[in-house]
């Protein structure tokens, strides 16, 4: 039993069938990835997995729980967090800032009037802050405001907004998606670095193969909606299925 | 101090001696002097001063926190004067009940509306709170809940004012003006010396002493982990979504938080003139807090109250500059040359005080858009420059003044 069941998913838009019968299992502390042709359905399938889109028929289970018809902020209060395409930061707020509100959505839940108190007294908060920042090698840009930080400093902090309030779950659309080389091996370093130090399951949305060979475990193979294979990555470079779905439109 | 960091005790303290010296530092050209036409430090401007800058200061947790900008926000204005004025037809002129209840009732109100209209954001939030405001003005002119009731609630056209034979339950000997267990509003001490005669005025000290408590607190609500997450409402409310926070709860809080504050300045109007009328609620009141905040500098400290200040100076003052004053002025010119002046100056002045403050507000907007308080950075900045140059460093930290 994994600790994200994905049962029997479909999901229709108008005449397209964006999800076909998906079964996906997701064991607990993996890196499992995600991959598939343009269209396959991957974008969709994640949208569904944080409340985003509800599928017209099927399940979801995280850890025995539904998270069908939940609102993404109580998805991420289960455990699930989320790291976007194109890194989404409080770009107006300065870096701790950044890492301080996740803090607070952890100790306190969705909403607590906590209306006269300072932020600089919360001392917990700031230990907390200060610890993941030092993790992603960031605590010396803790005063800049997010949105003068780089694009690979932009994608590092919101990755500790989301290991701040460790998940069990860290779900990752295309995290180096429109990256430099030398940017993506920092993400790919990063991750890695991140898996080695705690127990987290990572499920990684993804184009760059060079990304998911680096990283993933397991390897679930989406087109045209619905999942070819699932296997490891190693038995994944030579299937004839995957061949045939990713390499087969290329070779033509 | 109480608190507050070094920055905000500072500025805090600055606040409350302008609040506390503002009779004597707005009044500086002697009566009688050319220019006593632009001193602003009597009582009935001053208390406009001081309640218009609560008014914003609450707006501005809503508008410059969270990016949300209510146009309706001069609805829980009037609501807080019609439940003061209320209070003074039932009980007495005690202004502590009047106060209590317009800011409860001007909190109910916004726990409604801002329930419904926090359903959208952007732009479709802004035309639910106008669309509510104009409702509540409209059936305020019209009287539609007394007409269904058979008694005047709002009484229409005429406005709400208090009569001899109200029921005034508590009145007994006690003053027939609004007071504070016994001390009049409208009463002042005035003090003269030299040329000049200074007014402090009971109503003036006691909205000051209100709006110094409000300020105090908007601190506080700006530099909390409440205010944190409304600022990064601000930021990006898709980002906060997937944090685990929900921004609705959120959102409503700070809804009903400015609409309160609003209704404290409504209950103060008529504390200071136990009169209102419908037109207090009008879609152009509501559209004036706004420039008041943008002309300030929205989502800074004192900039809105800055800006509520500069409006309602011109509003009193630029508007009772006539012909007249100016051909005083420009006296000494040939007279050709006078009367081309005053044509010139002719449409800027007297009724045409509003054009002024379009220019003002213009080349606030395109040059200043962080608005005045920008104009004080960008000074102070330069002084600075001169002095230090490593200054520049902490300039990321002035955004939030």
């Amino acid at each position: 039993m994994g600790i994200l069941e994905v049962k029997g998913v479909n999901k229709r838009f108008g005449g397209l069938q964006a999800l076909g019968d998906v079964n996906l299992s997701i064991a607990e502390n993996t890196v499992h990835a995600i991959i598939g042709p343009n269209g396959a359905g991957k974008s969709t399938l994640l949208n569904v997995l944080v409340g985003k889109l509800i599928p017209d028929s099927g399940s979801v289970l995280f850890d025995g729980q539904s998270v069908l018809g939940r609102q993404p902020y109580e998805i991420n209060q289960m455990g699930i967090s989320r790291v976007f395409q194109t890194p989404e930061i409080f770009a107006d707020l300065t870096v701790f800032e950044n890492v301080m509100i996740p803090c607070f959505a952890k100790r306190d839940g969705a909403f607590r009037l906590h209306a006269i108190g300072s932020t600089r007294h919360e001392t917990d908060i700031h230990e907390t802050a200060e610890a993941i920042l030092m993790d992603v090698n960031m605590l010396e840009k803790r005063h800049m405001v997010a949105s003068s930080l780089s694009r690979g400093d932009k994608r590092r902090l919101e990755m500790a907004m989301c290991l701040v309030q460790e998940p069990r779950l860290l779900l990752l659309d295309e995290p180096t998606a429109g990256m430099a080389r030398a940017d993506t091996n920092n993400t790919i370093d990063l991750l890695k670095e991140i898996k080695e130090k705690r127990d987290i399951t990572m499920a990684i949305i993804e184009h760059d193969m060079h990304v998911v060979f680096s990283l993933a475990e397991r390897i679930t193979v989406l087109a045209q909606g619905t999942p070819l294979v699932e296997e490891t990555p190693e038995n994944i470079k030579g299937h004839p299925k995957v061949r045939e779905a990713y390499l087969g439109e290329a070779q033509v | 101090m109480l608190g507050m960091n070094g920055k905000d005790t500072t500025l805090f303290i600055v606040v409350c001696l302008m609040v506390l010296l503002a009779p004597i530092l707005l009044n500086p050209f002697p009566t009688g002097s050319a220019f006593a036409q632009f001193n602003a430090g009597y009582p009935a401007l001053l208390q406009r001063f001081v309640i218009f800058g609560i008014l914003v200061i609450g707006f501005n947790i809503l508008f410059g926190l969270t990016g949300y900008l209510s146009f309706g926000h001069a609805a829980f204005l009037g609501v807080g004067s019609f439940a003061a004025v209320w209070m003074f037809k039932l009980l007495s002129y005690n202004i502590v009940p009047a106060i209590v209840l317009s800011v409860i009732v001007a909190g109910l109100f916004s726990v409604v509306i801002g329930y419904v209209s926090l359903r959208r954001s952007g732009i479709y939030f802004s035309i639910l709170t106008l669309a509510f405001a104009q409702m509540m003005y409209s059936i305020a002119y019209s009287d539609l809940v007394g007409k269904v009731i058979g008694t005047p609630i709002t009484n229409g056209e005429t406005g709400l004012q208090v009569y001899n034979d109200d029921p005034q339950i508590l009145l007994g000997d006690g003053p027939k003006t609004p007071h504070l267990f016994g001390l009049e509003m409208n009463s002042s001490f005035t003090w003269d010396v030299g040329g000049w005669s200074f007014v402090f005025q009971n109503g003036y000290y006691l909205a000051g002493i209100l709006m110094i408590a409000s300020f105090y607190l908007a601190i506080r609500i700006f530099r909390s982990p409440f205010g944190l997450v409304l600022r990064s409402i601000k930021s990006n409310q898709n980002r906060l979504n997937y944090t685990g926070i929900s921004t609705r709860p959120y959102m409503l809080t700070a809804f009903v938080i400015s609409g309160m504050y609003a209704g404290l300045a409504g209950g103060l109007l008529a504390a200071m003139d136990p009169l209102t009328g419908a037109e207090r609620m009008f879609w152009t009141a509501s559209g004036e807090i706004v420039i008041m905040s943008i002309l300030g500098g929205v989502g800074t400290l004192i900039g809105p109250i800055l800006g509520a200040g500069v409006i309602k100076y011109m509003e009193n003052i630029v508007s009772t500059i006539n012909d007249n004053v100016v051909h005083g002025w420009v006296a000494f010119m040939p007279d050709g040359l006078e009367n081309f002046f005053v044509a010139i100056i002719h449409p800027f002045i007297g009724k045409g005080w509003h054009l002024t403050l379009g220019l003002v507000f213009m080349a606030v907007v395109i040059f200043l858009p962080g608005g005045l308080v920008e104009l004080g950075q960008r000074i102070g900045a330069k002084f600075r420059r001169k002095k230090s140059p490593e200054s520049a460093a902490t300039s990321a930290e002035k955004g939030t003044v």
